[in-house]
């Protein structure tokens, strides 16, 4: 069966775009060629910074034959039509067609067969449609074409046979670009054209003109080499599989070189060293493994292999990182020479938005918050409001500026080198944290409180000037917030009331902000709301029941996140029992009847039941077991013992049995109304007393 | 080639040999060699040679050096990399060849940078020019690991679409010549490539100006003047651009998109200063930019009118 190779040979495709354009190309053709009927046995894409290529086997070398079932008019239509069918579907007469019947009646129907056609002319039309519609982020144009690549695309190869036979040549063009069996090696070492005829022999011509073709085996050699080369200096390499990724799409021969920087630039704190060196230069760093710092060498990844040995390489590299670090140094010292005190007058003039006023403002309202919420969480509030104060500084320093990446670091830095405590250092980096949902929560207490203060800060106010996330939109980043407020208050169990910090929070704002005119209670009201829905999002993906969030929401004044939490766990752990399921059935036999009784009767049955209307031993049981329970689970949550709760709660079951098994609800008629009246309000009981522990309608299953 | 050259005008060891041979390589290549633009501009993008030429179908070869102004990127001489008046050798190729990596390659050959020995890369970096409302993709090429030129492909300008497209290489030439003549301070550039005293460095000719212009753009250009100066060059591109459309026949034509565009330059120009002086706000920054691009786009589509804009 026959194979195809195809390769788009174009100008260089920029790195971080390579590895999804080689999927889509896999998948746009495998799923273009099984539409059109063409199975394969394996389909495998490579991209190079100058390639995309793939290697289809297995393919078979015609289409198989299709047969197509064309309805036409019903029988007894008037002959135009019938003849105009015929002529369609290219029929002599209408014995060729076959009558069929379905609900409307008997109807003409059409049988063509279409024979398959060569898999290679199929090929010959898929591929430049995919070509034109390919789903580049950013395509372009170049020179008179019209067509668009991601760069300008320069020949393309793609043959067509098997294995043990010269392949042809899948003849298209797209536009003056024809398909050919021509391809290059590397720009600088191996120019010359080459011809290819298989995958196999395309892989080893590619090597021969130093290509390596596949991204994975880039990417190893390249880790290797740096190890290795690392490791004859007595020092580790500093993974960075961000960078490994970027720098295999950047070089199609990878060589790997050592350089060295003046050790004197160690000073500068590692992070800045990193990232000058990662982001400017795209090479890796090594350090010590003894002390676990940072060494003055770096990794550069060269794609040629140089006539002198890559001396010229690296003295160059040498010198561009020499610069970088020396004004990586400058900015850290000029930084230095200012306090971060002293930088936050500028903030009066920068504005955070629009609506918002400026960030001297935020910061003063962050700072108020972070003393507030400190105060409920057991943090030092001092040093939290002077975090909270100096937490933002670092972003009109020099470092900063350069590189934004470092916001907080250098702020960890800068706070440091004044001489202030190490906690309110620490917040300065820390109160950023977590970024996404993969970082880590900070637990500091100091750096949790500003974190807090800095999150609800910005949820209450574009809450309130009504810049709400939207279906995808969120360009604010308030579902992260939102989901950043969560994890610091669970991860560090605190017992926050979510309203009473954002009353301050409105509050603060409110008083800062003339202009905002918002309903305060109404911000409040619906971020709870918000943090409940993301709350939901979270504990789902954890894997606990979307239902049971639910079933505690819904009960009045949750804004406790901790207890909530907890509350759902011991909800789930007591519904996985049997006393659990008991009970539930229970409840729902329960509210079943009140709820059709209700209906029937077009009223509510509420309301304390009359004891003196208890006729049976089982209603008095119960009464009594309901009370009890109530009680019991009414104080062991309010000692937030909820699985305490919710075995009071299981308590009920057996009175509950016995009031079913034994009592009729609906006394027959003739009897008195009372006692059925009764009745029900005491079944509504069960369904009142479970509402201490959740509220069991929202449970499902 | 570089061997038949005298010492001192080797690109290795003198500022303008590079200069020089830069513009004799690509007056080889079929352009024409233009001199800077007469006035003050960003990049070698705003000179009409390349922001209205891009524009219509006719083809347009040309390289110039072009003296840059960035007042915002001045440090009183005091930084080794970064000046607030640098030049840039500007090439335009319209259409861009389909070997137009390869001439951009033989360039640096010409200059002394041999791909044998070195390790050129070219790393995605796409441009976007928000005042004049074009941009492009391309790349930043890397001569072991500096950024030596910038290359781009453009799309769009004076947000009209470029068919067909230019290929753009700008050479930031202080650099380039740090690296060709292993320099690591701007100023230290050997400029007229001899030595002794008749050595002439960068800094001989340009140190003071470096100086004298940071103090100008950040603490005493006149922000009331040049306040005033934009909303006059704005108010004469708009002037200039109305009394030059005329009607011929059934075609509309313009006949000033040339002076139009100077107003335009001369707006960006005053914004940049504005800027450097730190005046205009962050959410005022967006309007003036915004009011740029529409005198650009009003020079785009005067300039397609015009002859040179492919209106015969």
């Amino acid at each position: 069966m026959p194979d195809l190779l195809l390769e788009l040979f174009s100008e260089e495709i920029p790195a971080r775009m390579q590895a999804r354009a080689a999927d889509d190309l896999r998948r746009l053709i495998t799923q273009r060629l099984l539409d059109a009927g063409l199975v394969y046995e394996d389909a495998k894409a490579f991209v190079t910074p100058r390639r995309l290529a793939l290697a289809m086997s297995g393919i078979p070398a015609k289409q198989p034959d299709m047969k197509e079932e064309k309805k036409g008019p019903r029988v007894g239509a008037p002959e135009s039509a019938i003849a105009g069918f015929l002529r369609s579907c290219g029929l002599a007469s209408v014995s060729e067609a076959v009558v069929q019947h379905d609900r409307k009646g008997d109807f003409y129907v059409a049988t063509t067969k279409k024979p398959g056609r060569a898999a290679i002319e199929v090929i010959a039309e898929i591929v430049p449609d995919v070509v034109r519609g390919f789903p580049w982020p950013k395509s372009m144009r170049w020179g008179e074409r019209s067509v668009g690549w991601i760069r300008p695309l320069h020949s393309i190869v793609a043959t067509f046979g098997p294995e043990t036979e010269e392949p042809e040549i899948v003849p298209f063009s797209i536009d003056g670009i024809t398909a050919g069996d021509e391809t290059r090696g590397h720009r600088f070492l191996s120019p010359q054209p080459f011809r290819v005829r298989h995958f196999d022999d395309y892989v080893a011509g590619l090597d021969k003109a130093k290509v390596v073709l596949d991204r994975e085996r880039r990417k190893q050699i390249i880790v290797a080499d740096a190890k290795n080369l690392a490791f004859a200096q007595g020092f580790e390499l500093v993974e960075d599989a961000g960078l490994l990724d970027e720098v295999a799409g950047l070089v199609e021969w990878p060589i790997v070189l050592l350089g060295a920087f003046d050790a004197a630039f160690l000073a500068i704190p590692p992070e800045v060293i990193r990232a000058t060196i990662r982001h400017n230069q795209k090479c890796f760093v090594l350090r010590d493994p003894q002390i676990a710092t940072l060494v003055n060498k770096f990794i550069v990844v060269a794609n040629t292999e140089s006539e002198d040995g890559g001396s010229q390489i690296i003295a160059g590299n040498e010198r561009v990182i020499r610069a970088r670090l020396s004004d990586a140094k400058f900015f850290y010292d000029t930084d230095l020479k200012t306090r971060l005190e002293d930088r936050l007058p500028k903030f009066a003039k920068i504005v955070f938005h629009e609506k918002l006023g400026t960030q001297a403002e935020r910061i003063a309202r962050v700072e108020a918050l972070a003393g507030h919420i400190a105060g409920s969480i057991d943090a030092d509030v001092q040093k939290s409001e002077r975090a909270a104060r100096l937490c933002k500084a670092d972003l009109l320093s020099e470092m900063v500026g350069e590189f934004p990446e470092l916001q907080g670091v250098m702020g960890k830095y800068y706070v440091l080198a004044q001489g202030e405590d190490a906690a309110v250092a620490n917040a300065c980096e820390d109160h950023y944290k977590p970024k996404g949902p993969e970082d880590l929560v900070p637990a500091d207490r100091i750096s949790v409180a500003v974190a807090l203060a800095d999150r609800l800060d910005t949820l209450v106010g574009f809450w309130a000037i009504d810049e709400k996330p939207t279906g995808s939109k969120d360009p604010y980043a308030l579902r992260r917030a939102a989901l950043g407020t969560i994890r610091l208050i669970l991860s560090n169990a605190l017992r926050l009331s979510l309203t009473g910090a954002l009353r301050e929070a409105c509050g603060l704002q409110a008083r800062g902000n003339s202009n905002i005119s918002a309903n305060w209670e109404l911000v409040v009201c619906e971020l709870l709301s918000f943090f409940a829905e993301r709350l939901k999002i979270q504990l789902r993906e954890q894997g606990a029941r979307h239902d049971l969030v639910d079933a505690v929401f819904a009960l009045p004044g949750q804004d406790d996140l901790v207890l909530v939490v907890r509350r759902v766990e011991a909800l789930g752990r007591f519904l996985d029992t049997e006393d659990g399921q008991n009970l539930l059935a229970g409840y729902r036999r329960a509210t079943n009847i009140i709820r059709i009784e209700e209906k029937k009767d077009g009223r509510e049955y509420v309301g304390n039941p009359d004891s003196i209307l208890y006729r049976q031993d089982e209603e008095r049981i119960l009464s009594t077991a309901i009370a009890s329970v109530k009680t019991e689970a009414a104080s062991a949550v309010s000692r937030e013992n909820f699985a305490e709760a919710m075995r009071a709660m299981a308590r009920l079951r057996p009175s509950v049995d016995a009031f079913f098994d034994n009592v009729t609800v609906n006394v027959a008629d003739g009897d008195r109304q009372e006692l059925r009246e009764n009745r029900l309000r005491l079944l509504n009981e069960i369904r009142e007393a479970t509402r201490e522990v959740a509220d069991f309608s929202r449970v499902e299953g | 080639m570089i061997e038949d050259v005298p010492a001192h005008m080797r690109p290795q060891r003198s500022f303008q040999g590079l200069i020089l041979a830069l513009q004799s390589y690509w007056a080889d290549c079929g352009c024409v060699i233009l001199q800077p633009y007469d006035m003050e501009v960003g990049a070698g993008t705003f000179h009409p040679a390349t922001t209205l030429r891009a524009l219509g179908p006719k083809p347009w070869k040309a390289a110039y050096v072009q003296p840059s102004r960035r007042p915002k990127d001045g440090r009183y001489g005091e930084n080794p990399n970064r000046l607030q008046h640098y030049y840039q050798f500007q090439v335009i190729l319209k259409p861009s060849p389909d070997e137009i990596q390869e001439l951009y390659l033989r360039s640096l050959y010409a200059i002394g940078i041999n791909p044998k020995l070195h390790d050129i890369r070219f790393v995605e970096d796409d441009w976007e020019s928000p005042t004049l409302g074009a941009w492009g993709l391309g790349w930043e090429c890397w001569c072991d690991g500096m950024e030596v030129s910038q290359f781009t492909y453009f799309q769009q300008v004076a947000g009209f679409e470029c068919a067909p497209v230019s290929g753009e290489l700008t050479y930031g030439l202080e650099r380039l010549a740090m690296y060709v003549q292993g320099v690591d301070r701007v100023f230290d550039l050997n400029f007229n490539g001899r030595e002794g005293e008749q050595r002439v460095t960068y800094g001989d000719v340009f140190l003071q100006a470096e100086q004298e212009y940071s103090r100008h753009n950040f603490e005493y250009a006149d922000t009331g003047m040049l306040f005033e100066q934009f909303k006059m060059a704005e108010d004469a591109c708009r002037k200039y651009i109305d009394a030059g459309w005329v009607t011929v026949g059934n075609t509309r034509r313009h006949l000033m998109a040339l002076p139009a565009y100077d107003q335009c330059i001369k707006a960006s120009h005053v914004f940049n200063l504005l800027d450097a002086r730190g005046v205009i706000s962050v959410t005022e920054r967006q309007s003036y930019i915004l009011r740029v691009r529409e005198l650009a786009k009003a020079c785009g589509a005067a300039w397609l009118a015009t002859p040179g804009g492919g209106e015969e």
